[in-house]
Order: structure tokens, then sequence, then C-alpha cells
């Protein structure tokens, strides 16, 4: 078993989505410092508010604006904060049920410790300074004095807005410690001493290249490492004439697949070194190491009379 | 009891051992001798297999369309008829289930896997999360969890011994599940998220599982005592955390009642509670007593192959149905924050009226 090779990946996923018009009152409202819910037939105001009814999958529009200050309904102290969370000082998760809501809502209280914080706990929003339309403009919830006086009730609201917000853009980034798995471990171990290596499969004999672990036919590992080559077979191609972007290479030029020798299946790349309109199906290519690379940087011709297309009809 | 079509039973169960870390293995790797094991335990081989469903979540591992490298290890070409659902295995095995009971099937294999080594899952986790007004803050489900947790003890039905007494239980049960990461008690820690202890948290796990179903017949040629799924049924609640009681699981109560749990009492229940006061709320919500063997397994407090940790509570139970140890039991599988989503399965020994 050699080492497993690790790299580290990293995910990014910005998502553009669209409001509807009760997500769009209420992104639009934390904007202006309003908070808006949306009242049901039955009468409940519900913060944040959605478009239908959970109970009976109504349609919802009726817009109501309820306080700033609201009561916690449940917390949880969180020591650590983590990246992207609201606070990168220790503090309360928070369920708050604002004044005139009869439902909670999620965001951070900032206390300074556990001790200072209880179901039932008055609080008010801390606003953020800049706002732009997302539930991170409430920077966070405080400590409101609890005076005891009876709860304001929410109040109609158009939900209208000077320059409402259409949709948002939410990024997301994952981090992760990427192992590939033993099969591809060895491949690319195999790229780096400009070696292809595949496996093959114990039922079929087919040789697998890229090997992935597993013959997709007989649903068994493969094992046997067995390198392929030094020369391959152009089994088919297309000739490029869109120039990709940071891809330092004229058009047109041709893609190909090659089969190589004692491989299953065909890799593909680029052909060089010859004209791109005299590439043909048959045509016998080698690969080119260029240094700095540890793949093959494109494939050329051997000068070996082309292959028969029987040779390799079964890896079209 | 409900009444079906066709019986359909567990006729085979196999799961990986669990594990912290498995970076010597791709996906494929991992999942690929847990269904041979599988398979082996019937005598099928993959051909005779009618319909295949998988679940698995590419985000756990960050590789894309893992999922279809993973069927290479059915050997799923030429094409076989298989489906997906970016779902625990455990809901795989529902759509299986009603793919037989439409009669288009009589076998079917049912697997699932979770590598989630590779990234940090309290940070996955927050992406399935309302991307609107929950997913922006990041909460992780340790801190959900633990909203729900002190939701339970302020309404009295909690406090930490309890949360310490499921812990300690089920990981002194693990002691005896060779495939369990987590094996024998251990100390509840310090304050994950408060009152979360890092005791009363699920192990991050590598892990994989697989079952085979088969109907009528069939289930009997294969399996000298077959483990009858009696009723099944998923229900979900209100998606907005704040809208819902999160000290009780009206969904979990709603699929057990549909799935005939309550019509007799169960001698053992497999509950998918990542977090020691899920438990306690799924106990409420299923009335179980201290007559009931509660995850003898362990749990997922002491493996929890997210994606997978359902699909083996279901398996958990049809495996002791298998050895006679029981002959009618619960299983339970929940998905996302705060048990959001809850399937419910019954499964006995004895068979149902559709055989008899």
């Amino acid at each position: 078993m050699t080492d497993v090779l690790s790299a580290p990946l990293v995910v990014e996923f910005p998502f553009t989505r669209s409001l509807g018009p009760v997500q769009s009152a209420f992104l639009t409202g934390l904007r202006e410092q309003t908070v808006l819910g949306v009242r049901t037939a039955a009468g409940k105001v519900l913060v944040p508010p959605v478009e239908y009814d959970p109970e009976t999958s109504a349609e919802l529009s009726e817009l109501a604006e309820v306080g700033a200050t609201g009561t916690v309904t449940t917390w949880a102290w969180n020591h650590e904060p983590r990246r992207g969370q609201p606070l990168d000082t220790p503090f309360a998760w928070v369920l708050v049920r604002l004044d005139g809501a009869d439902t909670a809502l999620l965001h951070a209280l900032d206390v300074p410790g556990p001790d200072a914080v209880h179901t039932g706990m008055r609080v008010r929003i801390r606003w953020a300074a800049e706002r732009a339309g997302a539930i991170t403009d409430i920077a966070c919830f405080e400590p409101a004095a609890d005076d005891g006086a009876p709860l304001a009730a929410a109040t109609p609201h158009s939900g209208a807005f000077e320059d409402p917000l259409t949709g948002v853009t939410l990024p997301a980034r994952l981090d992760y410690t990427y192992t590939p798995g033993r099969a591809t471990t060895s491949y690319l171990n195999g790229l780096k001493e400009r070696r292809l290596i595949g496996e093959r499969c114990p039922v079929c004999e087919k040789v697998y290249i890229p090997p992935r672990g597993a013959c997709p036919t007989d649903g068994v590992a493969t094992a046997e490492k067995v390198e392929v080559g030094p020369s391959g077979t152009v089994t088919t191609y297309a000739i490029v004439n869109i120039k990709a972007k940071n891809l330092d290479v004229e058009v047109p030029y041709v893609y190909a697949h090659v089969a190589m020798d004692g491989a299953g299946l065909p890799l593909h790349g680029r052909i060089g070194g010859i004209p791109y309109d005299q590439v043909r199906m048959g045509m016998r290519v080698e690969p080119v190491w260029k240094d700095g690379n540890d793949y093959p940087d494109h494939y050329r011709p051997t000068g070996e009379p082309d292959a028969d297309y029987d040779m390799y009809k079964e890896q079209l | 009891m409900p009444s079906y079509a066709r019986d359909v039973a567990v006729v085979a169960f196999a799961q990986s051992d669990h594990k912290r870390h498995t970076d010597e293995q791709s996906e494929v790797e991992m999942l690929m001798p847990v269904l041979h094991q599988v398979l082996a335990a019937t005598g099928l081989k993959t051909g005779d297999i009618d319909f295949t469903c998988s679940g698995s979540s590419d985000y756990l591992a960050g590789r894309a369309f893992s999922f279809t490298m993973a069927l290479d290890g059915v050997g799923a070409w030429p094409p076989i008829s298989e489906s997906h659902v970016e779902m625990d295995g455990a809901w795989a095995l529902y759509e299986a289930w009603v793919k037989i009971q439409t009669g288009e099937a009589d076998t079917a294999l049912v697997y699932s896997y979770g590598k989630s080594s590779p990234g940090s899952v309290r940070d996955v986790l927050t992406r399935q999360l309302d991307p609107y007004y929950v997913a922006p803050l990041w909460p992780d489900a340790p801190a959900l969890a633990a909203l729900q947790a002190q939701a339970l003890i302020d309404a009295g039905e909690a406090d930490e011994k309890a949360l310490a007494g499921v812990a300690s239980r089920s990981r002194a049960a693990a002691a005896g599940n060779p495939h369990a990461q987590l094996r024998g008690e251990r100390p509840q820690g310090d304050y994950a998220v408060q009152p979360l202890r890092t005791g009363d948290l699920p192990p991050v796990t590598d892990g994989a599982a697989a079952v085979i179903l088969a109907a009528d017949d069939t289930a009997r040629r294969l399996c000298e005592r077959p483990a009858w799924i009696r009723g099944i049924d998923h229900r979900i609640e209100a998606h907005s955390l704040g809208v819902r009681d999160l000290t009780d699981s009206p969904s979990t109560r709603q699929a057990a009642e549909r799935a005939g749990a309550f019509e007799r009492p169960v001698d053992t229940a497999e509950l998918h509670a990542p977090f020691s006061s899920q438990e306690l709320v799924l106990r409420k919500a299923l009335g179980l007593d201290d007559s009931v063997s509660v995850n003898p397994s362990g749990g997922a407090l002491a493996a929890n192959p997210i994606m997978a940790a359902g699909l083996i509570r279901i398996g958990e139970v049809a495996a002791r149905i298998h050895r006679g140890e029981s002959a009618r039991a619960l299983a339970h599988a929940t998905s996302g924050p705060c048990l959001q989503q809850n399937l419910v399965a019954v499964l006995e020994g004895q068979e149902g009226e559709a055989s008899r």
C-alpha cells in the first residue's frame, strides 16, 4: 500500500435565487429596518414569512409588521463560533419570537456567557451598519429591558418599498481534504513517473484506465496493475474551433480519444505535431510529456502505419 | 395492519466497519465489499436483481457525481434498472419497496454510503437549510440540535443526566456491535454546543450499508426467516424551525400510525437519533416504554455514516428478525435538522395477509 495522496479542495458555489413577493418584502424590509411577517387565514403571524401556510398550504400574501424586540423561545451556547456565523465571539444561538409574531426566527444573541441567556428573555435586534436585503442585515440580537409592558401586536403593512429586491446571490464555500482512494492514487503515482498504469478486471480482463477501482460490468475490484502504451491509436476525434479560456493553444486543434496499446478504453487528449486536417481515425500516436506537468501534454504521431479499424472498433 | 398488494421482506443486510477516516478508499472502494457481502448472503448476482436504488450526497466528500462511480461497484453495465435519492438510504429502500409493490420488480438492491471525513460535516450540513433565512447564518447541526435539547429541558422533559444516560447506554450497547465506531462507554466531555456535550453528539463517520428486498415466494426462497415489512411510511415537518414544536415529532407519530406501529407492541426499536436528545423526542412520539429494547446496535451515537445511518436502522432490526432475536420491531430513519423528516417501518418475522 503506497501512501494515499491528498490535496485541499475548495468548492464554491454562489446561488442566484429569485424572490417571490413575500420573501422580497421581508428581505427588502430588513434592509429598511422593518421586520415583516405574513398572516395566515387562522390569524397567525409567521416570522420569518413563508409563501404558503404550513398548516393549510393556502397561498399567503397579507403582510404585517412586527416589533424589533422579542422573546427567546429556546437557546444554545456556542463557545466556538465557526466561519460564516453571525458573530466571531462566543454567542448564543436563539429562536426569537418577535413581538406580534406567533413563530420564531433563528439568529445569534450577543451576550457575554451562557449565564446571561435564558428562555423567556427579552431581546432586540441589533441592525447591521450596512444592509443589503439579507437575513444578515440583522447583525444579531442583544438583551433588551423587560419592562413588563404588554407586547405590541402586528400591524398591517403593504410590503411596498422603494427599489425592492427581486433576487439574491448567496455565496457558499466548503473546504475539503480530498483523497482519491487506492486506484486513482496508483494511477496518479504512475503519471509522476510518466507511466500510464491501468487495472485489469479479474473477471472480464478488460484493462481500465484511469482505473476507478471497480469494473462496471462485473462489479468487482480491479487489482492487477497493467502499464499500457507506449503508443496508442486515435479512435475518434473532433476539431476544436473555439478557444477555451486560459488555454494557451491555437485553434483549430484536434481533441481525440486515444486507445493506448493494451488498454480497454480510450484516454482523451490533444493531438499535436501534425496539421489538424491530417488527423484521422486509426492514426498511431504517443504521449508527449512536458517538464512540470504530471500528465501527457498532448499526443503526437509515431509515424507507424495506421491501425486497422478492427483493432480499435471495440473502443469507439 | 396496513394492507399492501405484496408482502415484501428484507432478506439480507450488510454494513461496513464504520470509521472516522477511510483515506485509502474512494467511495466505491468503501462500498463494494458491502455490496458483495449482501449479494453473497442471498446467492444472487447483480444480474438477478430487478431494481437497484441508492442514497448518498456528493456534498459529504465533495466529489461530484460520486453516486455514478459508486454504481461501478454494482456492475451497472450494460445498464441496469436503477435510481438514486439524495437522501438517506432508508428513503431509497422506500422507493424500492414501492417499485416492488407495483409489480415491476420482485427483488431490489438498496445501498447507501457516506464519506464525511474529507470535509467538515458541520459546515456541509448547513447547506441543506433554508437558503434565504437560515443557511446564511451557517448554523451547524449540533447547534440546531442543542436548541431542540434546551427546549426539552425548558419543558421539563429532559435534563443533562437524561441525555448522558442515552449516550452511555447507546455506546455500552455498541460494545457488542463489531461494526460500530464508538464501542463502549466514554465520558460525556465538555460542552460542544450547550446544553449538548461532545458525548451527546454522533461521531463523524465513513461507512456504507446495503439491503436486499424481495417479494413473496422469492423472499421465502432467499431467506430462511425473512423480515417482512408490515408497514412503512414517511412524513415531514414544516420546514421553518420556528414554526415547529421542537419537543415533539408529530411526523414520526403519523408515519408510525400509518405503518401500523401502534396496533401491537414491538419488542425492539432502532431509532435514528444522531443526538442523544432526539432519542427522547422519538421515544415520546412512538410511545416506547422500557419493555422495548431501543438501539441494541448502539444507534447513530455509536456510528453515524450520514446517508446510511437510517438504512442501517432498518437493516439492524431485520438482522435481528433473521437471527430469531426479534418477532416484531420498529425501525426509524430521519433526515434534516432537528428530526425534520421521519420514516418508520414495522418489520415482523410473521408473514402478512397477502401471503395467507
